[in-house]
C-alpha cells in the first residue's frame, strides 16, 4: 500500500501560516523538557544550530559528527554568503520577491508553504547571527554590506570575505561548545551514525561506531533529526568535502524513510576544472565571482589552442551574455553550467581536455581598479593561484561546472518530520525548499532556519502530542539493529579482494557524470541502471580493506559510504528516468525546447516524487506528494 | 618525480611508533600533497598494507582538519598553506620528506598522523562564544560595527582550528589559536559584555589543558595557514593582565581558574 | 586574589617575569652609566662609589629590591620552562625553526648563564671572595680593597679569562636583552600592532648600548688605555 505523505502544510493565507502554525502547536512543560533526549546528527549549520537551540530550551541533547571537532562539517567550507529579505539596499527586495525568486529558481518544483516560512525567517537569522558576533562585511558607516547573487536581481546576500560559511558555523559552533560546557549537549566527535533505529513505528535511536575504538552501540532518544547534509558525493568529484556521505539518510530509507527527488542534483558553473586522473576532489570558485567576472570562449575552434590574451575582442563568444541579456553572467547555475558544456561539446572549451571555459576579470580590473577587485575576492583568488599556479589578475580563470549540491534528500512534511514519526531532517539532508534547483546563498539560509527556528518549535509538538514509552537497550528491535551494523562492518573486512575503495568510488562517479550528470538521456540512464548494479556486485566480491574494525580505520569509513552510494546512485538514475520532463538540474536530452532549454511538463510531473525501499534488489516504490500552487502561477522559466 | 618519504607510523595512542620509509614513484607536481598520500596509500592498501591514517575532509584549507609536520615545519614549507592546499611543486624529484604528527601532550596521537585536538574545543567551550540564545536578538543594524574593527575582528576569526600553531611552538603553546578567538569576539560591540570574563576563562582552560606558555618565538605565525598575527597575543595578555588584577571573583572565574 | 590568579596563569607567571626583567633591565643600564665612569679617573669613580655606600639604608632597600626581583625572574623562568618541557613530552624528530631568533632560543641557557655570572660577579667585585690575582699584578692595585673600585676595576681585568668571560657574559647579555626588552612589552600587552613597532627599535639600541657600555671597560683595562 502506498505511503501516505501529508505535506501538513498548515491552511490559511501564506503570509499567516508559520504563526498561525506556532501558535497550534502543543508545547513541553519547561520543567519537562530536559526529561526528554533529542539526538542530533551532525553538527553543520542545521545540526549544529538545532543541537545548541534545543539545548538552550532544555532538552537533552546528544550531537554526533564524523569529524574530529563539530565545529569541521562541511558547511565550513560554503564561501560566497547567505540570503535574507532584508531589503537593506531599499532595491525593491521583500519576504514575497524571495518566496518567488526561490520558487521559480527551483523551476517550481518545491512547497510554497514551506519557503513561504524560510523566506520569512530569513531576517531572523541576519539578527541571531549578528548578536552571536559573527563578522559580517560592513559598509564604512557601520551597516551590513550585501552582494547579488545568481538567479536574484536585488543585492540581498550578507557576506562574511569569502568565508561566510565558515563564520556562520563557527557562530553555531559556539553557541554548541556553550550548551556542551553547561552539560546540556553532549558531543560525540569522530562517531558515525551506521543505522536508525525504529521501535513499534517511532524512531528511537541510532546505532553509532566510535571511529577511535570500533565499538559499535545504539544511542537511544525520544526522537532522531537527522542533519547530515548532501549526498553529491555520489559522483565521486565535487565540491563537497571528502566525508560527506549518505550513510545516514541512506539507513534510515532502508528502515522505511521515503527519498524524495533524489535525481536533483545541482551543478556549479564556477569549479575550477579537472587537471589528473589522480584529482581528489573539485574546487568551487564562490559565484559570487560572477558578480564580477565575464564568461567567454573563443568564438571559432581554431583560436581555443591560442593563449587567451591573443584572442581578440571581436573573436570572443560571451555566451551567457549572449543568451541571456537580462540576468547574463549572473544567469542560474543550471542555466550557466549547461550553457558551459554546450560550448564545450562544440569543441571550443580551453584548457587541458578542452573542458573548461574563461571566468575574466580584466574589464573589472580596469573598470575598479586591482585593489577592489583583491578586497572582495582576494582569498579566492589566491586560491585559485595556490591550486593552478596561474595568477588570476594577469590570466582569466579557467572553471568548468561540478556536482556541488543535492536538492534531493529525505522526504519531509512542514515540521521536518519524515513519514517515519519522530525521524525529522534537516538542512541539505531533507528535500524541502530548493525544488529542482538552489539559487545561490539559500542553503546556509535554509540550514539555519531548520535549526534556529523550525525544528525547536516543530519537535517540541512532536514530543508534547505522543506518549513516547522508554524503549531498553535489549529491545528486539535494538538489538537487531546493531547486529546489523556488526555483520555489515565484518562482511567488508571480511571480502579482501584486489581492488582498492577508491577505484569503486572512482568508477561510479565517471557512471554518475557520464549518464545522470547534467544532460540525461533515458538510453543512458539504463544503461547506468545496468551498470550500477554489476559494479556493486563486484564491489563486495572484490573490495580490499586492511586493518581491522577495532581501530580506526579510514578506509573501513569510506567503504561503508561507498557501499551506500552504489545503492544510492541506482534511485538516482531510476527517478531520473521516471522524470520525463526536464526541470532546474534535471535535464532531459528529451525534453528541450528547440532552443535547447529546459521544458518542464507541469500536467503530468507538478508532484515529488518519494521513493520507497522495497529490498535490496526490488525496484524502489514510488510515492507521489503533488505540488498544489495557490499563490504563484507556474510560468515557463525564464532568464533571457 | 620520485620522493622518499619517512612517515610517523603508530597503531594506536599507547602503541609505541616510529618512521618508516616509503618510495613514492611517479608523482605529478600538480598533485596535492594529500594526493600524493593517497596515491601512495592506495598502492600500499593493493598490497593488502595499512594505510598511512591522516585527518583531512575539505581540501580547501578551510575545515582545519589536515595538518602534518611537514621536514620539520608545521603544513610545510609553503606561507599561509594548510597541507591539503600544498602542491607537490613545491618539491623537487629525489627529494626525501619526513612527515609526523603534530606533537603536544594535548593533542595525544591516536593513530598514525592522526592527533585528538578536543583541547581546542574544551577552549572555546570555556567562554570562546556571546551568550545569546537563539530568539531574542535585535534587528542587524540596530548596532552599527566600524568597517575596520569588522574587519579585524574577521582577520582573527579567520581562525581553521587546525593545531599548526601549538604544533610549530617551540613551547606548544596554544596562545595564537586562543588569542584569535578572543580578539575576535573583543573587537566587536557584541563580544563587550563578556570580554574580560571570556578572557580569564578561556586562558585559564587553555592552562588547564597544559599547553605551555608564550616566550613570543614566533613561529605561530609563520606556521598559520591564516596568517593570524601574534599581535592578538598582546590582546589577549593585555585583556587577561587586565582582567586578572581588576575583575572580581563573583564575577564567575575565581571558582575555576 | 588577583595575585594568585597571575601566579597560576602561565600569562601571570610571564608577565612576573616582564616586569622584573624590566627592573633588571633598568638596574643594568644604571649600573653601566655608573662604571662608565672609571674613564673619568680613581678620583671621581671612587667618590660615586662612596656615595652609594653612603646611602646606607636606602642602599640595602635597593639591593633588596633587585634580589627580589631577580629571586622571582629566575623563579617564573624555571617554572616556565618546566611547564614547556610538561607541554611536550615527546620530541620531533625534525623540526626546522623558522622565523625565530637566536635571542629568543637562548633565553634559558642564556638566563642561566647571566645567573651564573652574577653570582660570580658580586663574590667578585662587591666582596672580593674570588678575586684571581693576575700572574703579573698591578704595580699600583695588586689586590682587591674595599674602598678603591676603582683599582679593583684595573686589577681585575689584567688577567685575560677574565676579561674573556666578562665579554662573553656580555654578549649573553646583549642577546636576552634583545629578545627580553621587545617581548616583555608584548607580554604585558603594551604593544601596539604596526609594521615597524617602536618596541622593537628600542630593545635593540638598548641591547647594543648595554653590551657595548659593559664591555669596553675590560677590554679598555687590559689593552692599557686606562691604568
Ligand atoms: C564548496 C561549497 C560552497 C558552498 N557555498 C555556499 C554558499 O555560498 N551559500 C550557501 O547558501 N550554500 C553554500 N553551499 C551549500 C551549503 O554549504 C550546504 O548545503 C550546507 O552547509 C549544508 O549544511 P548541513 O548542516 O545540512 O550539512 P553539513 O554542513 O554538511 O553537515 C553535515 C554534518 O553531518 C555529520 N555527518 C554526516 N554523516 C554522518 C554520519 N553518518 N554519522 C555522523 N555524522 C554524520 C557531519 O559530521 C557534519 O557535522 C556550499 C557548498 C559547498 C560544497
Ligand atoms: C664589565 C662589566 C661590569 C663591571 C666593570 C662591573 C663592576 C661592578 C663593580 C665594581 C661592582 C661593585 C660596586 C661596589 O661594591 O661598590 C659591581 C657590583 C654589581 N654589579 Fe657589576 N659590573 C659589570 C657588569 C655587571 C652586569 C652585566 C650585571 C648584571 C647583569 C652586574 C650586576 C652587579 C650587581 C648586582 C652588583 C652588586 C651591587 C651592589 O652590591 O649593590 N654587573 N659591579
Ligand atoms: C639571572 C638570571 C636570569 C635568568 C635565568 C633569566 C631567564 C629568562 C628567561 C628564561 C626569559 C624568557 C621567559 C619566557 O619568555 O618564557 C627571560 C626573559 C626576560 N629576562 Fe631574564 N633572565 C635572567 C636575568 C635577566 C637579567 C639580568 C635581565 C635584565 C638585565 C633580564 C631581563 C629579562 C627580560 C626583560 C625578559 C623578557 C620577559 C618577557 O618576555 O616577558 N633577565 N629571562
Ligand atoms: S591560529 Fe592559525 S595555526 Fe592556530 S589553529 Fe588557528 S588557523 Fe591553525
Ligand atoms: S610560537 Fe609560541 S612562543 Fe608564542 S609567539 Fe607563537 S605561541
Ligand atoms: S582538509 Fe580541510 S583544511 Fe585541509
Amino acid at each position: 500500500m502506498p505511503l501516505e505523505l501529508k505535506s501538513k502544510v498548515p491552511a490559511g493565507p501564506l503570509p499567516e501560516k508559520w504563526d498561525r502554525h506556532r501558535f497550534d502547536m502543543k508545547l513541553v512543560n519547561p520543567s519537562n523538557k530536559r526529561k526528554y533526549t533529542v539526538i542530533v546528527v551532525g553538527s553543520g549549520l542545521a545540526g549544529g544550530a538545532a543541537a545548541a537551540t534545543l539545548s538552550e530550551l532544555g532538552y537533552n541533547v546528544r550531537c554526533y559528527c564524523y569529524q574530529d571537532s563539530p565545529r569541521r562539517a562541511h558547511s565550513i567550507a560554503a564561501q560566497g554568503g547567505i540570503n535574507a529579505a532584508k531589503n537593506y539596499q531599499n532595491d525593491g527586495d521583500s519576504v514575497q520577491r524571495l518566496f518567488y525568486d526561490t520558487i521559480k529558481g527551483g523551476d517550481f518544483r518545491a512547497r510554497e508553504g514551506n519557503v513561504y516560512r524560510l523566506a520569512q525567517i530569513s531576517m531572523s537569522i541576519i539578527d541571531q547571527c549578528v548578536a552571536q558576533g559573527v563578522p559580517f562585511a560592513r559598509e564604512y558607516g557601520g551597516l551590513l554590506a550585501n552582494r547579488s547573487f545568481g538567479g536574484a536581481q536585488v543585492s540581498r546576500t550578507f557576506y562574511a570575505r569569502g568565508q561566510t560559511g565558515q563564520q556562520l558555523l563557527l557562530g553555531a559552533y559556539q553557541a554548541l561548545e556553550k550548551e556542551i560546557d553547561r552539560g546540556g549537549v553532549t558531543m560525540f566527535a569522530r562517531a558515525e551514525m551506521l543505522d536508525l533505529i525504529v521501535v513499534n513505528g517511532r524512531a528511537r535511536g541510532i546505532v553509532v561506531r566510535d571511529e577511535i575504538t570500533g565499538t559499535i552501540e545504539p544511542h537511544l532518544a525520544d526522537a532522531v533529526v537527522l542533519a547530515t547534509g548532501g549526498y553529491g558525493n555520489v559522483f565521486y568529484l565535487s565540491t563537497n568535502a571528502k566525508g560527506c556521505n549518505a550513510t545516514a539518510i541512506w539507513r534510515a530509507y532502508k528502515r522505511g524513510a521515503a527519498f524524495a527527488n533524489p535525481c536533483f542534483t545541482q551543478i556549479h558553473p564556477t569549479c575550477i576544472p579537472v587537471a589528473g586522473d589522480y584529482q581528489s576532489k573539485l574546487t568551487l570558485m564562490s559565484e559570487s565571482l560572477r558578480n564580477d567576472g565575464r564568461v567567454w570562449v573563443p568564438a571559432r575552434k581554431d583560436d581555443c589552442g591560442k593563449a587567451p590574451g591573443d584572442v581578440a575582442e571581436a573573436d570572443r563568444d560571451y555566451f551567457l551574455e549572449r543568451k541571456y541579456p537580462s540576468f547574463g553572467n549572473l544567469s542560474p547555475r543550471d542555466i550557466a553550467s549547461r550553457a558551459a558544456k554546450e560550448v564545450c561539446d562544440e569543441g571550443r572549451g580551453v584548457g587541458p581536455g578542452g573542458r573548461g571555459v574563461y571566468l575574466d576579470f580584466a574589464d573589472a580590473i580596469q573598470r575598479a581598479g586591482e585593489d577592489r577587485i583583491r578586497e572582495r575576492y582576494g582569498n579566492l583568488f589566491e586560491m585559485y593561484q595556490r591550486i593552478t599556479d596561474e595568477n588570476p589578475y594577469q590570466v582569466p580563470m579557467r572553471i568548468y561546472p561540478a556536482v556541488h549540491y543535492t536538492m534531493g534528500g529525505l522526504w519531509v512534511d512542514y515540521n521536518l518530520m519524515s513519514n517515519i514519526p519522530g525521524l525529522h531532517v534537516a538542512g541539505e539532508a531533507n528535500f524541502s525548499d530548493h525544488g529542482a534547483n538552489r539559487l545561490g546563498a539559500s542553503a546556509l539560509m535554509q540550514g539555519l532556519a531548520d535549526g534556529y527556528f523550525v525544528l525547536p518549535n516543530t519537535l517540541g509538538d512532536y514530543l508534547a502530542s505522543n506518549k513516547l514509552e522508554p524503549v531498553a537497550t535489549d529491545a528486539p528491535e535494538v538489538v537487531a539493529a546493531v547486529a546489523d551494523v556488526a555483520t555489515r562492518t565484518s562482511r567488508l573486512l571480511g571480502v579482501r579482494g584486489t581492488r582498492t575503495v577508491a577505484s569503486f568510488h572512482r568508477e561510479l562517479g565517471k557512471i554518475m557524470w557520464e549518464y545522470c550528470g547534467m544532460a540525461r538521456s533515458a538510453e543512458g540512464l539504463r544503461t547506468a541502471l545496468e551498470l550500477i548494479p554489476k559494479l556493486r556486485a563486484e564491489f563486495w566480491r572484490d573490495v580490499m580493506v586492511p586493518g581491522e574494525g577495532t581501530e580506526l580505520n579510514k578506509t573501513l569509513e569510506h567503504a561503508g559510504r561507498v557501499a551506500d552510494f552504489l545503492e544510492l546512485g541506482e534511485l538516482m538514475c531510476r527517478d531520473a528516468l521516471h522524470r520525463e520532463e526536464s526541470c532546474g538540474g534535471h535535464f532531459r536530452l528529451e525534453h528541450q525546447t528547440p532552443d535547447g532549454e529546459a521544458r518542464r511538463d507541469d500536467d503530468r510531473f507538478a508532484y515529488v516524487a518519494a521513493w520507497e525501499y522495497a529490498g535490496i534488489d526490488a525496484p524502489a516504490v514510488l510515492n507521489k506528494e503533488p505540488l498544489v500552487y495557490e499563490n504563484i502561477k507556474l510560468s515557463q522559466r525564464s532568464y533571457k | 618525480m620520485q620522493l622518499t618519504l619517512k612517515v610517523w607510523r603508530q597503531r594506536g595512542p599507547d602503541v609505541e611508533g616510529g618512521l618508516e620509509e616509503y618510495q613514492a614513484a611517479d608523482i605529478s607536481p600538480e598533485m596535492s600533497f594529500l594526493e600524493m598520500l593517497d596515491t601512495v596509500n592506495e598502492r600500499l592498501i593493493e598490497k593488502g598494507e595499512v594505510p598511512i591514517a591522516f585527518d583531512h575532509d575539505c581540501r580547501e584549507g578551510i575545515c582545519g582538519s589536515c595538518g602534518m609536520m611537514i621536514d620539520g615545519v608545521a603544513h610545510g614549507p609553503m606561507k599561509g598553506t594548510a597541507t591539503c592546499q600544498l602542491h607537490m611543486r613545491t618539491f623537487k624529484d629525489g627529494d626525501t620528506v619526513v612527515i609526523e604528527p603534530w606533537r603536544a601532550r594535548a593533542f595525544p596521537v591516536i593513530k598514525d598522523l592522526v592527533v585528538d585536538r578536543g583541547a581546542l574545543d574544551r577552549i572555546i567551550g570555556a567562554g570562546g562564544y556571546v551568550s545569546v540564545s537563539t530568539g531574542g536578538a535585535k534587528d542587524g543594524n540596530i548596532i552599527p560595527v566600524p568597517k575596520l574593527d569588522a574587519d579585524r575582528a574577521m582577520d582573527a576569526a579567520a581562525c581553521i582550528g587546525c593545531g599548526a600553531c601549538v604544533a610549530a611552538c617551540l613551547n606548544g603553546s596554544a596562545s595564537l589559536f586562543t588569542s584569535a578567538k578572543l580578539s575576535h569576539l573583543g573587537l566587536l560591540p557584541q563580544g563587550q559584555p563578556e570580554r574580560y570574563r571570556r578572557a580569564l576563562k578561556m586562558v585559564a582552560q587553555m592552562d588547564i589543558e597544559s599547553f605551555g606558555g608564550c616566550t613570543l618565538y614566533g613561529e605561530c605565525q609563520e606556521a598559520c595557514p591564516k596568517e593570524i598575527s601574534i599581535d592578538f597575543i598582546s590582546r589577549m595578555n593585555r585583556d587577561f593582565l587586565y582582567a586578572a588584577v581588576t575583575t572580581s571573583a563573583e564575577s564567575g572565574v575565581g571558582d575555576d581558574s | 586574589m588577583w595575585v594568585l590568579t597571575l601566579y597560576r596563569s602561565t600569562i601571570g607567571k610571564k608577565a612576573i617575569m616582564a616586569v622584573t626583567g624590566l627592573v633588571l633591565v633598568g638596574f643594568v643600564i644604571g649600573h653601566m652609566a655608573g662604571n662608565l665612569q672609571v674613564f673619568l679617573g680613581a678620583t671621581k669613580m671612587n667618590a660615586y662609589a662612596a656615595f652609594l655606600k653612603s646611602l646606607g639604608e636606602l642602599l640595602w632597600l635597593a639591593r633588596i629590591g633587585l634580589f627580589v626581583a631577580l629571586v622571582l625572574h629566575v623563579l617564573m623562568a624555571w617554572q616556565l620552562t618546566r611547564l614547556k618541557q610538561n607541554a611536550r613530552p615527546v620530541a620531533y624528530h625534525l623540526r626546522a625553526p623558522q622565523v625565530s631568533t637566536v635571542a629568543s632560543r637562548t633565553m634559558r641557557w642564556g638566563g642561566v648563564l647571566l645567573l651564573a655570572f652574577i653570582v660570580f660577579h658580586i663574590l667578585h667585585f662587591t666582596t672580593g671572595t674570588v678575586f684571581p690575582s693576575a700572574s703579573t699584578p698591578d704595580a699600583i692595585y695588586p689586590v682587591w680593597s674595599a674602598t678603591d673600585v676603582y683599582g679593583n676595576i684595573i686589577s681585575a681585568f689584567r688577567t685575560p679569562w677574565v676579561v674573556a668571560a666578562y665579554v662573553v657574559a656580555m654578549l649573553f647579555l646583549m642577546l636576552h636583552l634583545f629578545h627580553g626588552a621587545w617581548s616583555s612589552v608584548r607580554t604585558l600587552g603594551l604593544a601596539r600592532s604596526s609594521n615597524f613597532p617602536l618596541h622593537r627599535r628600542v630593545a635593540t639600541v638598548i641591547a647594543l648600548v648595554v653590551w657595548l657600555g659593559f664591555s669596553v671597560i675590560p677590554v679598555a683595562v687590559f689593552l692599557g688605555v686606562i691604568r
